[in-house]
């Protein structure tokens, strides 16, 4: 089992044409995902890595059966994208574009309500389950399959506990990078319940930075309902204040979006947080040692 | 980005939004001029930098007449002003505001700002105006009201009014106040602000409700869609590392250490930054390269990090997911032997293509530390800074 996406999820690729697309096609496929087809508009019709392109999603969705979308679409026309593939009724759409107008998602997010599709993203590596489907654009070498969910705001921090996960024999369900924009699709606490409710997943790494509430909402959620063990880190402790203008901003979080108060939060829900980036491996390892569950994690 | 106050008003004023008549001046002679123009009997000289807490530090003056707009404008001109946001370093003052006085009769709070908790641009508004807003909303916080934004229908005038009501403006001057709110709203969406603070709006003796303080910060990513906000920016207030890094779309934060950081994504990028303090080191700078850099772009990040004196060392932490690992150490490799490096370089590469970079890096003939993890690079990068 896993969450999200597994073997058989069927993946279309929104601006499967532009060259990250087709670089991270190319490697998406070799991974064993089921890239199914393409959309660029006007280049219906042709094929790019051996998969049909069509011109617009709900044709791509027609004639494959795709049930979620990877959008490596430039940022000016990213939100139309998003809400090109929440239009076609896929289960899931990932965006992996990075540095969309904000006021852009927020109708993005308005538009999707009442709708069928979870986004994940944007600005986000992607979502995958383990020697099962990679869909975005992380390494998907770093992966082995096993036991321990991952979700993270940051794609790079990600990959770097995954990696530490794999090389100390723990290999992971399914990994989620939600992406670091301040308007995005899924949050902590959605990927959280899933993992909760996965069978096979028996811990979570949980990887936050400075800035919004989202961890301190997902500290009080865990407290409430979480009933695995669950491993954080928090990017940023050392980061300077920013000069900034406005204090509006920050009056809307109630003063909250520190490193302090996310570990302070997180260790009040029972979450054990690493030290460093380095450590969050092993962490994760001394805490399911604790709870009896290394063993079980323990893939090699 | 920030703009300055004077810009904020003029695009308030284009927006059909009330602000004091005011001009901007570079010199105390242009200062006199735009109070002669203005023809008030008190004239108010404003430094424009950008940064809040200006009235606090003496940034902000009233003249009683010409004589005293040029020696206030003189007095001003060329001053580094230190307010708690500027740092203690302060910043010089290069442009003034000349504003009409008002006859202010209550000041009061509004803010426009997006709230990542609901997904949506929220109004705030207080009637504890022209203080510090974030200890009213510590000391106070049901003395500042919220109006969240339905982004279809946008801000209504019902909100607008149920604002200025809650925020205690005179009856007779509610639908002034909901025009006013209206209009910047406009403003905010338009031209994708991130950031819009009126402290103080203020209701003058003759009726008025206008803006005396405007500070407007916009969503970079968002610039490209907006030449006219773009041609506000001024390059004096903004370090010129970061302005050169701005150029190369690469996210680059001058700090005060000793250690240049190069690294992609900025959660690993702070990250990288924690983890070099935790070994005892110091960083000189948060660099993101992103995610679609080219050999060019990283060259040119390196040569940014290089060009910090204080720099004794620079790690490289590459995790590749987007980023290729070969085309940060050819970058790496073309930056060294074009600026001839002279401090201790410690790579960490990881992730896609990693195998190509290392073997690049390896036939390159630079004198590189090659380091195994994030913690092993940190700790090595310490120690030969020393």
């Amino acid at each position: 089992m896993s969450i999200f996406i597994n073997k058989d999820t069927k993946v279309i690729v929104q601006g499967i044409t532009g060259a990250t697309a087709l670089f991270h096609t190319k490697q998406m496929l070799e991974y064993g995902t089921k890239i199914v087809g393409g959309v660029t508009p006007g280049k219906g019709g042709t094929e790019a890595e051996g998969v049909p392109v069509f011109n617009t999603v709900e044709e791509a969705v027609k004639v494959t059966g795709a049930n979620v979308s990877v959008i490596y679409v430039p940022a000016a026309f990213a939100a139309d994208a998003i809400m090109e593939a929440v239009d076609a009724d896929l289960d899931m759409a990932i965006c992996i574009t990075e540095h969309i107008p904000v006021l852009d998602m927020v109708k993005v997010k308005r538009y999707m309500e009442g709708k069928k599709t979870r986004l994940v993203g944007p600005n986000c590596p992607g979502v995958i389950t383990a020697d099962e489907c990679k869909i975005g654009i992380m390494p998907g070498y770093i992966h082995t399959k096993g036991h321990v969910g991952v979700v993270s705001r940051s794609g790079t921090l990600t990959y770097e506990a995954t990696h530490q996960l794999s090389q100390a024999g723990i290999g992971q369900t399914t990994a989620v990078g939600i992406g670091g924009d301040p308007v995005n699709g899924t949050n902590f606490i959605d990927v959280l319940k899933e993992f909760n409710n996965d069978p096979e997943t028996y811990a979570v790494v949980m990887i936050g930075e400075i800035g919004g509430t989202a961890e301190e909402e997902a500290a009080t959620w865990i407290k409430e309902n979480m009933t695995k063990p669950v491993v954080g880190f928090i990017g940023g402790q050392t980061a300077p204040e920013g000069k900034r203008m406005g204090h509006a901003g920050a009056i809307i979080s109630g003063g909250k979006g520190t490193a302090a108060e996310k570990i302070k939060a997180l260790n009040a829900a029972g979450v054990e947080v690493a030290a460093t980036p380095s450590v969050i491996g092993e962490t994760l390892i001394k805490v399911i040692k604790e709870k009896g569950l290394y063993e079980k994690c323990k893939t090699h | 980005m920030n703009i300055h106050e004077y810009q904020g008003k003029q695009l308030l004023r284009e927006y059909g939004v009330a602000v004091s008549n005011g001009l901007v001046a570079f010199s105390p002679e242009e200062a006199v001029k735009a109070a002669k123009e203005l023809g008030t009997d008190v004239i108010v000289v404003k430094a424009q930098i950008h940064a809040g807490g200006r009235g606090k530090a003496g940034g902000v003056k009233i003249a009683k007449n010409l004589d005293e707009v040029r020696a206030y404008a003189k007095e001003l001109i060329g001053k580094t002003l230190v307010t708690h946001q500027t740092g203690p370093e302060g910043k010089e003052i290069k442009r003034l505001l000349i504003e009409e006085g008002s006859d202010i009769k209550k000041e009061y709070y509004l803010g426009l700002v997006l709230d990542s908790a609901t997904d949506r641009v929220t109004l705030m508004g207080s009637e504890e105006g022209g203080m510090d807003i974030e200890e009213v909303a510590e000391a106070t916080p049901e003395k500042i009201f919220k109006e969240v934004i339905d982004p279809v229908a946008g801000l209504t005038g019902f909100q607008a009014r149920r604002m200025a009501f809650k925020m205690n403006i005179p009856a007779h001057l509610v639908n002034k106040a909901a025009k006013f709110m209206l209009g910047l709203y406009q403003v905010f969406v338009e031209k994708d602000a991130s950031i819009v603070e009126i402290n103080p709006l203020v209701v003058t003796a003759g009726d008025d409700v206008l803006a005396l303080d405007a500070k407007f910060n916009f969503d970079d990513s968002a610039l490209y869609r907006h030449k006219d906000i773009m041609a506000l920016r001024d390059y004096d207030e903004e370090d010129a590392k970061e302005i050169e890094a701005s150029k190369y779309d690469l996210s680059y934060i001058s700090l005060d250490g000793n250690i240049g950081c190069m690294v992609n994504g900025a959660g690993l990028a702070m990250a990288t930054m924690d983890t070099i303090n935790y070994y005892g080191g110091s960083p000189a700078n948060f660099l993101d390269v992103g995610g679609s850099a080219t050999a060019e772009k990283v060259t040119e990040a390196f040569k940014i990090i290089l060009s910090d004196k204080n720099v004794k060392g620079i790690f490289v932490n590459i995790f590749g997911g987007i980023m290729k690992c070969d085309v940060i150490a050819q970058g790496v490799i073309v930056a060294s032997k074009e600026v001839g490096l002279q401090v201790p370089l410690v790579v960490r590469l990881e992730g896609t293509n990693v195998d190509k970079g290392k073997a690049l890096l390896n036939e390159s003939g630079l004198n590189i530390i090659a380091a195994d993890t994030m913690a092993d690079g940190a700790q090595k990068i310490v120690e030969l800074v020393g």
